[in-house]
């Protein structure tokens, strides 16, 4: 089932003015791949997923995102695409329905569709009680949990995740995980940055940024293995040392 | 001479924030407060720091009451806020000047203590501080909050969104600051650095789960837990939250933590049973929890 190349990156390079904050960065990420993307504070891990989501033009290099190309077809691009971040994630003033009902219109989802996917929704997440409820008054893993499912209510081919689970206790954050697991079983790219060592574990594969460069990109396993210790945390230290 | 809370209570409308917390810190002891966020962490600082006022229970800093002596115990701390309070318009020598000269005292003074964070950003001292990347400017936040000495420090969440280097580099900072006698009270949600403190509380809606050190705290998990493994993580995690015997499921990096109501458990008929349903590659073996496993089992 995983063949299919859902993102190419070649060289893909920014500059802000004599700064390169992506320097020439090459990864293939398949169907249905959780895919770890990991670096120090100001590695460059934003700025490359800002060009990878449509939002950033880069300086030079190749990508190519859900089949589409980042310079010339960024409106496919943000069709294709779902996006969730620890710090914009829902509108707190609106109840779980209404975000719904939003975002479904902003995705272009057909009044009846959108019915049927915040039922589905309402459902599989168990929030029949809490539905007229506001966001804002919902415990934090709950609206990380509802702002997962609203980056999928349009299907896309791929989920890009910023840090999802800042600050989550520990029960819902694994909970979190069988979210992604689920989606990913579907055939979603998932595409993840976060600064849970251990849940870098939970990817298929991770790649580490140290100043702009990817400097490792393999499966969890055999990052433990070529840098000869028993934990992705460890792998992470030894690499990003000392740099600032 | 550390800090003393006892049966303290305080809720904001109808919100319980914390809920007849009790524990004490021992003078120099490193303690951590470990939960997720709404827990009730930075209800606690804001009181401990005389910000706000408990509605119930007493509290002490350094023998000082909490609501009576808090001038005396704002002389005496140092604190570091979860969110950077700096000024961000003004340099890092600046503000370091700042807070030096509203203590009554100067860099120089106290420049031993700040010294091995400082020297770090040192360099950038002319730069403002709302330019900083975030590692800066967690070591200039704490600069500000030892430079007048202080004998308690509090750090409310100092780590949290910082990658993995820093967060060690920090700790090894407090461990230095530890053994000049400074009595550190400190918050975090990551549960891996639970075990760098002395003892620790684990903390959920506004209630502690239990208070020890890491160590033990680990040693009272009341199950033999099991990692598991197989080709396909997701139907793997399914079937073991329907398998009948099963007591917890918890995915942990590459494997399910997993433990099972009984006491007789053997591993090949779990074997067995996952392999019926169609899972592959299986690998079973015995694991020891850890603060994590502890803290759910606690909060279920």
């Amino acid at each position: 089932m995983k063949t299919e190349n859902v993102i190419e990156a070649k060289a893909l390079t920014k500059k802000f003015g004599d700064f390169t904050a992506v320097n020439k960065i090459s990864f293939e990420i398949k169907k249905g791949e959780i895919f770890g993307f990991l670096g120090a504070n100001g590695a460059g891990k934003t700025t490359a997923m800002k060009m990878l989501i449509g939002i950033s033009k880069p300086t030079s290099g190749q990508a190519n995102v859900a089949g589409f190309d980042v310079y010339t077809q960024t409106e496919n691009i943000k069709k294709n695409i779902g996006y969730m971040s620890q710090k914009f994630a829902l509108y707190d003033d609106l109840t779980v329905r209404e975000n719904i009902t939003f975002f479904g219109g902003i995705y272009g989802l057909s009044r009846k569709r959108i019915k049927e996917k915040t039922q589905q929704l309402v459902s599989e997440l168990g929030l029949e009680e809490i539905k007229h409820q506001l966001v804002g008054s919902l415990p934090l893993g709950w609206k990380q949990k509802l702002s997962f499912s609203v980056s999928l209510l349009h299907e896309p081919r791929i989920v890009f995740l910023d840090e999802p689970t800042g600050g989550v206790d520990p029960i819902t954050r694994r909970q979190f995980w069988e979210m992604i697991y689920k989606a990913a079983d579907r055939g979603t790219t998932i595409f993840v940055t976060t600064h849970y060592m251990d849940e870098a574990e939970y990817c298929d594969r991770v790649s580490i940024m140290v100043e702009g460069k990817i400097e490792a990109l393999d499966t969890p396993k055999e990052l433990k293995k070529q840098f000869k210790v028993d934990s992705m945390n460890d792998v992470f230290l030894r690499l990003a040392r000392n740099i600032e | 001479m550390g800090i003393s809370l006892s049966n303290i209570s305080k809720s904001y409308k109808k919100v319980k924030a914390v809920q007849d917390i009790s524990f004490e810190v021992k003078p120099g002891e490193l303690f951590g407060l470990i939960g997720p966020d709404g827990a009730g962490k930075t209800t606690l600082f804001r009181i401990l720091t005389t910000l706000l006022t408990p509605d119930q229970g007493t509290a002490t800093v350094t023998d000082l009451d909490v609501v009576k002596d808090y001038k005396s115990i704002r002389k005496s701390v140092g604190y570091m806020p979860g969110r950077f309070s700096l000024y961000q318009d003004l340099t890092i020598e600046e503000n370091l000047t700042f807070f030096a000269t509203i203590f009554g005292t100067t860099i120089e003074e106290n420049y031993d203590l700040i010294e091995d964070i400082y020297v770090q950003i040192e360099p950038f001292k002319k730069r403002r501080a709302g330019k900083l990347s975030g590692g800066m400017k967690q070591k200039l936040a704490l600069s500000c909050a030892l430079i007048h000495k202080p004998k308690v420090l509090f750090l409310d969440e100092p780590t949290t969104g910082v990658d993995p280097v820093s967060r060690k580099e920090f700790w090894e900072m407090l461990k230095r600051l530890q053994k000049k006698g400074i009595t550190i009270l400190v918050s975090t949600p990551y549960m891996d650095e639970a075990a760098l403190c002395d003892r620790i509380a684990l903390i959920q809606d506004g209630s502690i789960l239990d208070i020890d050190s890491p160590e033990k705290i680990v040693e009272k998990f009341p199950k033999n837990i099991f990692n598991v493994k197989a080709n396909n993580m997701y139907k793997l995690i399914q079937e073991l939250q329907s398998y009948q015997h099963s007591y917890s499921v918890y995915p942990f990096g590459e494997f399910v933590h997993y433990t099972d109501q009984r006491d007789a458990f053997e591993i090949k008929d779990l074997q067995s049973h996952l392999k019926n349903q169609g899972l592959d590659n299986i690998i079973i073996e015995k694991t020891q929890p850890n603060i994590e496993d502890a803290f759910m089992e606690l909060a279920k």
